[in-house]
């Protein structure tokens, strides 16, 4: 059974306006690494919203582990298994100290405090914020704070972490550490990802990329697959990562390039 | 109109452990400009150019516009604040009106203009940044997608015909298409309308791509103050300060490391592609 299913699924904010969504259909396995790109109003973060019930579709089905969402009962549930982070780092903490940040979510959840000690203290460890763990949030930088935020969620041992621009706001520095930490959730910890983003070249890491356009599924496919398609990617006003367009007009000055998706991949191709 | 920071040191007045987040700093911005600040977060770039609008007092030296001093304490901060517009992070957060018309036209009917006057330049302003007049004046602002607010709050600065225009990290947020249309706005306000743009940014490809002038901070010091091309060929003093190199220039500089001997002052697309398939024709080995 695949973690989450969307069957046919509709949304509209407003009946008045053109929905937001439109028969979307989609799997994700657990342990998958998914990144979604799309246009600003291409339905990306209506879509996330949707998979831990911040909003109920308006038509169609979405089953988070096997529970349908348009089910009161499972809400608290799904909300467990699935957690989100936000864009804006400052809007989503909330204590005084990093670790109690963290422990507020456990709390939330009524469980007993030696447990939420050893939950505090894996989640800080596993976003490399232990040392900080007595700091409070408004002194670190917009990167800590964000790993802060996702310590939070991983303090309710999610199966799957939905992030929302995670990095939008923050500098390169930021940017880096957000992306290395939802990367080594993945693959050491089995957590699965959701990571939409209007960076493109934070997704070639990615098992798979899902294009939204007009409140539609594009395409989904590897990073390879997509960014193959240039010019398709930029009539939807997207993009490609800079050095995969690069070897696309290398290319056609008849330079023999292999498929690539990173900097030290171009450069052991052309210096080979 | 000419900006000049003599000795210019700032300590914020709630920061106990009194760090400088400015240390004498000299600096001169000349007309038509386009000026790139980069700096790694708490480098001093926003407290600078707050106090390039009059926003804050630095605690010693002086901020000098146009020949006026506006550090002393007579000083009318009203004429600065219309001739230089600053437009702030996430600017779109700071609408408040009911309608685009209404948001728009605040500044300009603050400057006591008539409404026939507030009108044409609702209507240019919304022209500039792309977003139809007709179309969007009597919408409300909040029922927009965040890259159409992000339009109105800029074209809200705009209406004051600025002659200075500051824009701090304008495009955070926004999808490439956003971005694409921002760049060709500022490409435009600069080429056209002769304005003097200083643009803070960590997207280092877009501020080699239009500055002419590159001036970087760390710990509130201008470490480098240049043009794109001698800024970014400092590679080893850049990454130092935590900050990315343009991506083109990043592929160039590896490329030349490894034998490929192609230049690295290059920051469009299609003349690297050219430099390197030229240096590839000339040598077999890399």
């Amino acid at each position: 059974m695949a973690l989450i299913e969307l069957r046919g699924v509709d949304f509209s904010y407003n009946e008045m306006e053109a929905p937001a969504l439109k028969n979307i259909n989609l799997t994700v396995e657990a342990g998958e690494f998914v990144s979604i790109i799309g246009g600003n109003g291409s339905g990306k973060s209506t879509l996330a919203k949707l998979l831990n019930v911040l909003l109920v579709p308006s038509a169609g089905e979405v089953i988070i582990d096997g529970m349908n969402t348009a089910d009161e009962e499972n809400w608290l549930k799904i909300r467990q298994k699935i957690g989100m982070v936000f864009q804006n780092p400052d809007n989503q903490l909330v204590a005084t100290r990093v670790e109690d940040d963290v422990a507020f979510g456990p709390e939330n959840l009524g469980i007993p405090s030696p447990e939420i000690r050893k939950r505090v203290d894996k989640a800080l460890e596993a976003v490399g914020m232990e040392r900080f763990k007595d700091y409070p949030p408004h002194n670190l930088s917009g990167g800590q704070k964000q790993r802060v935020a996702i310590a939070g969620i991983i303090a309710m041992e999610p199966e799957c972490i939905v992030l929302d621009e995670p990095t939008a706001m923050l500098d390169p520095q930021g940017r880096k550490e957000v992306m290395e930490t939802i990367h080594f959730l993945n693959k050491e910890k089995g957590i699965t990802i959701i990571h939409i983003t209007h960076f493109m070249e934070e997704t070639v890491g990615a098992d798979r990329i899902i294009v939204m356009n007009q409140g539609s599924i594009h395409k989904t496919g590897s990073p390879l697959e997509i960014f193959r398609e240039i010019d398709d990617l930029k009539k939807l006003g997207l993009d490609v990562p800079l050095v995969v367009e690069m070897a696309h007009e290398l290319r056609k000055k008849g330079i023999k390039i292999p498929d690539i998706l990173s900097i030290n991949e171009l450069v052991d191709s052309l210096c080979s | 109109m000419l900006i000049e920071l003599k000795n210019v040191s700032h300590i914020y007045a709630d920061d106990f452990q009194g760090t400088e987040a400015l240390k004498n700093i000299n600096l001169k911005i000349r007309d038509h400009e386009f000026i790139g600040l980069v700096g790694h977060t708490g480098s001093g770039k926003s407290t600078l150019v707050q106090l390039l609008n009059g926003l804050i007092k630095p605690s010693s030296g002086s901020v000098i516009i146009d020949g006026v001093n506006i550090t002393e304490e007579k000083t009318g901060l009203l004429g600065i604040r219309r001739k230089i517009g600053l437009v702030f992070q996430y600017p779109e957060h700071q609408l408040f009106e009911e309608t685009v018309f209404g948001d728009v036209a605040f500044g300009p009917r603050n400057l006591g203009l008539s409404e026939e006057e507030v009108e044409v330049r609702v209507r240019e302003s919304l022209e500039l940044v792309g977003l139809d007049y007709e179309e969007f004046k009597d919408r409300s602002p909040f029922n927009l997608s965040g890259g159409q607010q992000r339009k109105v709050a800029i074209a809200g600065v705009l209406a004051m015909k600025p002659e200075v225009l500051i824009l701090d990290e304008p495009s955070a947020g926004l999808d490439p298409q956003g971005r694409q249309q921002l760049i060709s706005l500022l490409e435009y306000l600069y080429n056209k309308k002769g304005m003097t743009i200083i643009l803070v940014s960590h997207r280092m490809e877009e501020i080699a791509h239009l500055a002419n002038r590159v001036i970087v901070m760390s710990e509130g010091e201008i470490i480098f103050d240049d043009n794109p091309a001698k800024v970014f060929s400092e590679v080893e003093r850049i990454r130092e300060l935590g900050l990315d190199l343009p991506e083109i220039t990043e592929i160039l500089w590896r490329l030349n490391r490894k034998g490929l001997k192609v230049r690295t002052d290059i920051f469009s697309l299609a003349e690297a592609v050219e430099e390197i398939s030229r240096e590839l024709r000339g040598s077999e080995i890399c």
